[in-house]
């Protein structure tokens, strides 16, 4: 029977925290205690996940990861059975301690659903809003065969199978006809061999008996309320936490160590990408902002947004095989060398740059020491972002096969058009995360590839995640969300700056585009004239606020219409220089396409942005040009 | 950091090998704790359920789904043979001229009528089960019986972990046709002799050398390096993310140092060189992922004398040989000359954790970030 997971706040006392991430690679803990009333983080510590062979007991790994902190800090925290908790009157142990998890490849799901774009596109967002890595998505109009659809279903040992289809009332036979395919196919999960694969069933209601009839015998059979019960509104929370669920009892239960891990936590563990989306939609609420996170990973990047007035549009998106180690071969297979070249001001061999990134697909875990290698990473960086965004636009969008003609007033934004909810002029944060995005050399290396491969638009906050912590405080934010809203905004962002990016373009390069004025936190008033293809920063620190004034070229706007001058209060300054004005143009982007023009303009924009250090990269620049 | 070096890959002379043969699904081990096996002799077996045809009936029979069962002649259950009727509707002229003008569905394959849907319309024909096995892999003995999913084979010999590659698991002599670890492998030291042979280059297996291995009929290939170019030449298409070990190849490549000219290392390549003429097994197989996965040589040997706890823990100190696996340094193999532990500015601008090199062609003290090097033991 189902253990129901259950995260609810904790009312008594908290002062110390211990958080851990079990991530495919490394486990990392934080430390969270407060200091004069306020929570804080500090210390972390890291070591390598423990899943697999020789180990096989992902305990070792948090332990490690444990007993750093306490090399750290000075104090223990470890007992025979795991993390002590509460804390003891010797001050060992902490108040709580809870965790996240994606090792062992994480939540690895397949989705379906009658119509591809309508019941099986939404199957696939509560999938990924859970979590999951959604490793197909079978629907009766895919245009597979049904043998194909079958051997799809038995070829990929998911760890379990969301199926949806109709709205209630609605079709029952292609919803049944789903059904069969998946009876047919008689699936195994991926972990826990002899163990029946859980399937979700969250279709139309008239339907259960008949999905009972076909597939309790073969499967772990659960049904859930439907998530698509009329056309005009999704419910994914069903069975989102009905995946949730089964994460646990299935999937964690079948991972080595993770019976003694769960012991060890009061809290039920969370797949860390669902963690994650949970600590960007309090961030989004709390700034009352709309935001959009990204996650780029050795093997992932994942893609989260949070649109609407309420906050009411959550979209996850996992592009599995863009990532910056395991998967950066595929990066350059899916965008081409011309693309990835298109960022790099020095020549290179094709052969040469192949080989250097088939490198490190194979060794990971290596960093750059050069700035051509850094400059080619990044690179790689901006294309896996980009393609992920792309990605994510296309499923973050309103629920298709809606009439249009129904009151709008009383339903969604987004409704009818199926065209995606981001809208980058109404964006207010973006909020960066991994290696590549979280430590950079220069923070302002970070601000810069989110802003060519994102094409912000309009007022964008840019920040980054500081150490990775943002799984942890995800969990956190469920049971006890003022710990994990005052460290996440302490200790976790770093504001990079304030982006001002006008839409639109110029005849030639240097027409006029956008004046800046800004009232200093001086008093002083600052103004700048930024044409057409350039960059300028105004100088202003991460705690520091100015109001600006900005006056448009007739061609560009800025959220007020073309040609609209706009004033914005409270402009927040940053790490990476301050307020960037991009006046690169958007919709088209000034790139130019020939290689002398190209490389000038690069330069041209690293140094405004004092990108890298200009002295060393010209080395590689004379060295490829001669 | 717990962990601030990259431990090298395994070659090893000498080890205790263990190898784990488990079926996707349940079935049935076929060998006893104890038994000496060889690498083609399988261990377990199981069915797996034979692919299911879904046949539309209403839609031949141009009747409502509900009305399906009307005119099924064939039963859940029932053994069908391919082109015998499973449902057939009479009519008024089949009533006159006979069941040939009767409109039929017939089953398009043999196998068994597994299920009938008034909801859908549909049927499902199962075709018979059909057997997979798995084999022994490498020669040893049965050490563990894993109920119903397989065994664990073990053996002592020589154990080899390459960094990369593509191809199966396969077995064939191992043959030596370089002289050393730098010398690049060219089509000509390839000839008819290799067929069924596991050849060892040096720094390099050249794209020419890779198709007259094909062409003359071996196993396998390892050397140092492969030039990405070469590589999706050989195997038609790209390698997008590092899961390896399916492609449909004949031969498999196995490099152990990266992508380029790179030589082998020389412990490798001398380990190897001893081996030469012996029987190996071998699997390209690489997944570098949760649970890294790394391409092996194993060569069993019962008369090696294995050492235990002779692992390397990965530690290094000075005096320690290691190879750069990074640019600016990428290949060369060095020797530590200190371990600072305060954090370092490297030439991107980042502060790492760093170490004191020498470079062993020049003699030359460089400094490169620890998370760019690997153990090499000698």
């Amino acid at each position: 029977m189902a253990t129901e997971v259950k995260r609810e706040p904790i009312t008594r006392e908290i002062n110390s925290i211990i958080a851990t991430d079990c991530g495919s690679t490394t486990t990392k803990a934080i430390l969270i205690e407060k200091v004069d009333g306020v929570y804080r983080l500090i210390n972390r510590g890291e070591s390598p996940t423990t899943v697999e062979a020789p180990f096989e007991d992902v305990t070792a790994g948090v332990r490690n990861a444990v007993h750093e902190l306490e090399e750290l800090v000075g104090r223990s925290f470890l007992g025979p059975n795991g993390v002590v908790t509460p804390t003891q009157p010797d001050g060992s142990g902490v108040d709580i301690y809870l965790s996240t998890s994606s090792a062992g490849g994480g939540l690895q799901m397949m989705v379906a659903g009658v119509v591809k774009s309508m019941t099986a596109e939404s199957a696939q967002r509560a999938a990924l809003g859970a979590g999951a890595i959604v490793m197909d998505v079978i629907s009766i109009d895919d245009g597979r065969k049904p043998h194909e659809k079958i051997e799809r279903i038995r070829h990929l040992r998911p760890d379990m199978i969301l199926v949806s289809g109709g709205i209630d009332g609605g079709t029952i036979s292609h919803v049944v006809e789903l059904g069969e395919l998946i009876s047919a196919a008689e699936p195994k999960p991926r972990l826990g061999i002899g163990f029946q694969l859980p399937i979700i069933f969250a279709g139309n209601r008239d339907a259960r008996k008949f999905m009972l009839d076909i597939l309790a015998k073969k499967v772990d059979l659960r049904v859930v309320d439907n998530l698509r019960p009329v056309l005009e509104m999704e419910n994914l929370g069903p069975a989102r936490e009905e995946i949730h669920n089964l994460f646990m009892e299935h999937v964690m239960a079948q991972a080595p160590g993770y019976n003694k891990l769960m012991q060890w936590t009061e809290v039920p563990i969370m797949p860390t990408p669902g963690a994650v989306g949970k600590i960007m939609q309090t961030a989004a609420i709390e700034s009352k902002m709309n935001l959009i996170g990204v996650d780029i990973g050795g093997a992932t990047t994942d893609v989260f947004s949070v649109f609407g007035d309420d906050h009411e549009y959550f979209n996850r998106t996992v592009s599995a095989n863009l990532g910056m180690s395991y998967s950066i071969c595929n990066v350059l297979l899916e965008t081409g060398v011309a693309n990835i070249m298109r960022w790099v001001p020095f020549d290179i061999e094709e052969a040469d740059l192949r080989n250097r990134i088939r490198n490190k697909m194979i060794r990971p875990t290596t960093i750059p020491q050069t700035l051509q290698e850094l400059v080619i990473e990044q690179a790689c960086a901006r294309e896996a972002l980009r393609l992920s965004f792309i990605h994510h636009k296309s499923l973050a969008t309103g629920l298709k096969g809606v009439q249009k003609q129904r009151d709008i007033s009383e339903a969604f934004d987004q409704s009818g058009s199926g065209d995606t909810i981001i809208d980058l002029m109404n964006l207010g944060m973006i909020v960066g995360s991994g290696g590549v995005l979280s430590h950079a050399p220069r923070r302002q290396q970070s601000a810069l590839m989110m802003l060519d491969s994102f094409q912000l638009e309009g007022f964008t906050e840019l920040t980054v995640d500081s150490i990775f912590m943002t799984p942890q405080l995800g969990v956190l934010s469920e049971v006890h969300p003022r710990a994990a809203a005052e460290v996440f905004h302490r200790d976790c962002l770093i504001h990079l700056g304030t982006a001002i990016v006008p839409v639109g373009s110029a005849p030639k390069e240097g027409d006029p585009c956008i004046t800046v004025t800004a009232k200093m936190p001086n008093g002083e008033t600052l103004e700048k004239v930024i044409p057409f293809g350039s960059i300028a920063v105004i100088p202003l620190s991460e705690d520091e606020y100015a109001d600006v004034d900005c006056r448009l070229a007739p061609q560009f706007d800025l959220g007020n219409g073309k040609g609209r001058n706009v004033h914005r209060d409270k402009v927040r300054g940053g790490v990476a220089g301050g307020i960037i004005i991009d006046a690169r143009g958007r919709r088209p982007f000034l790139l130019p396409e020939d290689k002398p023009n190209r490389i000038r303009k690069l330069t041209e924009w690293f140094v405004s942005l004092d990108i890298y250090p200009m002295d060393i990269l010209a080395k590689y620049m004379n060295q490829g040009n001669g | 950091m717990a962990n601030a070096y990259t431990p090298g890959l395994k070659v090893t002379g000498a080890s205790r090998i263990q190898k784990r043969r488990r079926l996707p699904i349940l079935g049935e081990v076929l060998v006893n704790l104890g038994d000496v096996l060889t690498p083609e002799m399988p261990v377990a077996k199981a069915m797996i359920p034979g692919n299911p045809q879904t046949i539309n009936i209403s839609n031949a029979l141009s009747c409502e789904a509900e009305d399906i069962e009307l005119y099924m002649v064939k039963k859940q259950g029932d053994p069908v043979k391919k082109g015998e009727p499973i449902a057939v509707q009479k009519s008024f002229i089949s009533a006159i001229f006979g069941d040939r003008f009767a409109s039929k569905c017939e089953s398009p394959v043999d196998g068994v009528l597994e299920h009938v849907s008034a909801v859908t319309g549909q049927a499902i024909v199962r075709e018979p089960a059909m057997p997979i096995q798995v084999m022994a892999y490498i020669n040893g003995t049965v050490s563990e019986i894993l109920d119903r999913e397989g065994v664990v084979i073990e053996t002592s010999g020589a154990f080899i972990q390459g960094i990369f590659g593509v191809g199966g698991e396969r077995d064939g002599i191992l043959k030596v046709v370089v002289d050393s670890g730098e010398e690049i492998l060219t089509a000509e030291k390839i000839d008819a002799s290799c067929e069924g042979k596991i050849i060892i280059g040096g720094s390099l297996m050249t794209g020419p050398a890779i198709r007259k291995a094909h062409e003359v009929g071996a196993r396998g290939i390892v050397a140092g390096g492969v030039i990405d170019k070469d590589l999706v030449e050989y195997l038609g298409f790209d390698i997008g993310v590092a899961v390896t070990g399916h492609e449909n190849i004949p031969i498999t490549l196995i490099v152990t140092e990266g992508f380029g000219n790179i030589p082998m290392a020389h412990k490798t390549y001398d380990l190897l060189k001893s081996l030469d003429g012996m029987h190996a097994s071998i699997n390209g197989a690489t997944q570098i992922r949760a649970g890294v996965m790394r391409p092996e040589i194993i060569v069993p040997d019962d008369s090696v004398v294995v050492q235990e706890g002779a692992v390397n823990d990965g530690e290094m100190e000075a005096g320690t040989l290691i190879r750069c696996i990074r640019e600016p340094y990428f290949g060369q193999l060095a020797e530590v000359v200190d371990l600072p532990p305060e954090l370092r500015v490297v030439e991107t601008g980042a502060r790492v954790r760093i170490m004191n090199i020498k470079l062993r062609n020049t003699g030359e003290v460089v400094t490169v970030p620890r998370a760019n090097v690997e153990l090499i033991e000698e």
